[in-house]
């Protein structure tokens, strides 16, 4: 009889705890989202603004705006990788989330990450294969969609 | 005032993806290929163009800006070169960073070792 009134006693406890974790999980993630939000806003917003004062330089030294858009993106993947292969990059996107996977640093980050996780299985099958394993989806995708479209506007035209 | 342009877009491109990650499940590669691929699709519609001419860097920074210059690229070389140019055009047009992405990220990843985990 004690037992089994125990045992009731423990169900009802455990429905409690579950209760309240449900009910401040209503709670706590709110604030934490927008966190992220302003967060990401702010380092995606500068990557941006850094990249055009870096291209208005190029600019003004006589580059045309083409070739100058080549160079901005060449040097935002090479610093991007160095700082991943250095190993800052993973700090600076745990704080930042979105704000640099999404710029192109983002990409470059995801090229160089596993390939050095990869490293032990050689240059070849190792570093070379993993190079591929998150941009390959990127630039297969990427560049099947952007071909159908230039077929397409090339029958449309 | 292109700086505050480039920052607001840029900002608020990667406020969409920081959304995504946190209130979906979707792992950061079929974020990385939604962006990819919406930009594209946008820029065939026309509708990323006018964002680049406002924001510069802040629209062509991001991913969606690496779609935009795939599909640019493919448009613009149907348009001037014909059917070959469709073709050629994607890569053509990113051929600098492709390039720099896998020759440079090779480069690290075979001088640097993998840092543990903190």
């Amino acid at each position: 009889m004690n037992n089994q009134e125990e045992k009731q006693n423990q169900k009802q406890k455990e429905k409690v705890a579950k209760h309240y974790e449900d009910y401040a999980k209503q709670f706590t993630p709110k604030p934490k989202y927008f966190l992220n939000c302003l967060k990401a806003f702010i380092v995606g917003g500068l990557i941006c603004v850094l990249a055009l004062y870096i291209q208005n330089l190029l600019i003004n030294r006589g580059l045309d705006e083409k070739t100058s858009g080549a160079f901005i993106t060449v040097i935002l993947i090479c610093s991007a990788q160095f700082l991943t292969g250095i190993g800052v990059f993973d700090s600076i996107a745990k704080f930042a989330g979105a704000g640099v996977i999404v710029p192109i640093t983002g990409f470059a980050n995801s090229m160089v990450a596993p390939a050095i996780e990869y490293k032990k299985e050689g240059i070849v099958l190792g570093v070379g294969a993993k190079l591929f394993s998150l941009a390959g989806p990127v630039l297969v995708c990427g560049i099947f969609v952007s071909t159908i479209i230039g077929i397409v506007y090339y029958f449309i035209i | 005032m292109e700086y505050l342009y480039a920052f607001l877009i840029g900002g608020i491109i990667c406020i969409i993806g920081q959304i995504i990650m946190d209130t979906t499940k979707l792992t950061a590669p079929r974020i990385l290929v939604l962006f990819v691929v919406s930009g594209a699709i946008l820029t065939c519609l026309g509708l990323y163009e006018p964002i680049v001419n406002l924001a510069k860097n802040g629209a062509t920074v991001p991913l969606p800006g690496f779609g935009y210059s795939l599909a640019k690229g493919a448009m613009e070389g149907a348009s001037n070169d014909g059917f070959l140019g469709a073709i050629t055009g994607a890569v053509k047009n990113t051929a600098a960073g492709i390039t720099a992405a896998v020759a440079f990220g090779y480069l690290i990843a075979i001088l640097f070792s993998p840092k543990s985990k903190r």
